[in-house]
């Protein structure tokens, strides 16, 4: 498997505030990323960084095996539309996709044809009188049919819901048959999990999740009962989180039930439950004590 | 078809587990075709690596195996060993289950005797 990005100890700080605080990472060709986090935790200037848009304060950056600065070659291999991007005055919305179109060499222009009928784009209208919804469809469209071999989407939120679901059923055909490396920043993680397969969480400018999907599936799990069983149960383990409602329990534990546990937790009456992608990784990181896994005694 | 998966568990281990269900029931006879990694992709709306991950799982239990340049294939015998092992799994999953919720409830032994050889008798 190729290796399309590379980052090692990249550092981007703003004045005071590092935002991107000393992470490594890569990417590999051909698989879909999910870029996840909270508003504010380093994702945009991440892809910023990525797409040669900012320097880097510290550490080393290679897309494509290339310093991305000024470099058409790597430049024109990537396609990141961003939510808030700005257009010339006069821009149409066909005026956008006819320069799309010159710019990314694997660009389809019957495919951006289906995807703007799809998408409903009013192709005559002036971009800066479009409404956000059609802003980011546009964007949509233009990553889509640009084929790059790393294409970004940052955040499709100006969709409803039913242009969202339609852009990952669209994004997972067309990934099907032209495989790409696909980035998708978001924090609806529900929305996106079950087809990404592999996750990078930030939290406040660190990297603190690098790992395959499925197995983040499996990560935790949460067993409910009362007080003392519970207690029973969870000592010597790895306790995420513990909530009380009035007699019972509800703990969240790091780890896989494995058979034995199952058994066990049967045996004191106890629920197991599994715990979602997303919901594991409010828990990670949230910024309160709930985000520290500690060890029970 | 969305809705059939569950988001909590690992998704290679329910295509796995969808497969075995379809050749249990004799919907995928041995020697038919598996469906491939890119049509659970689109049914399913999950990442096709996900989907080959469990298409290989069977591959590796020899329930599935690859025809060159032709997809997945169902292997004969398949059928009974996957009962087999559903067979091994029947007690834990429901003998041991049902006499712990009987002992739960105050059911006594032969009462729980009696109701299977009573539900045996219903068509």
């Amino acid at each position: 498997m190729s290796t399309i990005v590379e980052a090692e100890d990249l550092t981007k700080r703003f004045g005071d505030l590092t935002a991107i605080n000393n992470i490594s990472f890569s990417l590999e060709a051909d698989k879909i990323y999910g870029l996840l986090g909270r508003n504010g935790s380093g994702k945009t200037t991440l892809l910023r960084l990525l797409t040669a848009q900012l320097f880097a304060t510290g550490g080393t950056l290679l897309v494509f095996g290339e310093q991305p600065y000024e470099n058409r070659r790597v430049l024109s291999q990537i396609c990141f539309m961003k939510e808030n991007q700005k257009y010339p005055r006069r821009w149409r919305v066909s005026d956008v996709l006819a320069i799309a179109a010159s710019f990314f060499p694997r660009w389809d222009t019957d495919y951006a044809s289906a995807l703007s009928k799809d998408f409903q784009l009013p192709l005559k209208r002036k971009m800066r009188t479009l409404s956000r919804g059609a802003l980011s469809a546009v964007g949509i469209v233009v990553g889509l049919a640009a084929r790059a071999p790393l294409s970004i989407f940052d955040e499709p939120l100006g969709l409803d819901v039913v242009a969202r679901s339609l852009f990952y059923e669209r994004l997972l055909a067309d990934y099907v048959e032209h495989p790409r490396t696909i980035l998708i920043s978001t924090h609806l993680i529900d929305e996106v999990s079950r087809f990404l397969e592999h996750v990078l969480v930030l939290d406040q400018g660190r990297l603190i999740i690098d790992e395959e999907a499925e197995a983040l599936r499996a990560r935790a799990f949460t067993v409910t009962g009362s007080a003392s069983q519970v207690a029973a149960f969870t000592a010597g383990k790895l306790l995420l989180s513990d909530e009380q409602f009035g007699s019972l329990v509800s703990a969240m534990l790091l780890g896989n039930a494995d058979a034995g546990e199952r058994r066990q937790a049967a045996e004191l009456g106890l629920e197991l439950t599994p715990v979602s992608l997303q919901q594991l990784i409010i828990h990670l990181t949230s910024t309160t004590s709930h985000g520290k896994a500690r060890e029970v005694v | 078809m969305e809705y059939l998966i569950d988001e909590n568990r690992p998704i290679f281990m329910q295509i796995a587990e969808r497969i075995e269900e379809d050749i249990l029931a004799g919907r995928l006879a041995e020697e038919d075709q598996a469906p491939s990694t890119n049509q659970f992709a689109a049914l399913y709306q999950i990442n096709p690596a996900t989907a080959a991950k469990g298409v290989n799982l069977l591959v590796d239990q020899g329930i599935l195996y690859k025809k060159r340049g032709m997809g997945m294939f169902v292997t004969t015998g398949a059928r009974e060993r996957l009962m087999e092992k559903r067979r091994e799994l029947f007690f834990e999953q429901y003998v041991v289950a049902m006499l712990r919720e009987a002992k739960r409830l105050g059911i006594e032994e032969e009462q729980v005797i009696e109701m299977i050889q009573k539900g045996a008798k219903v068509p």
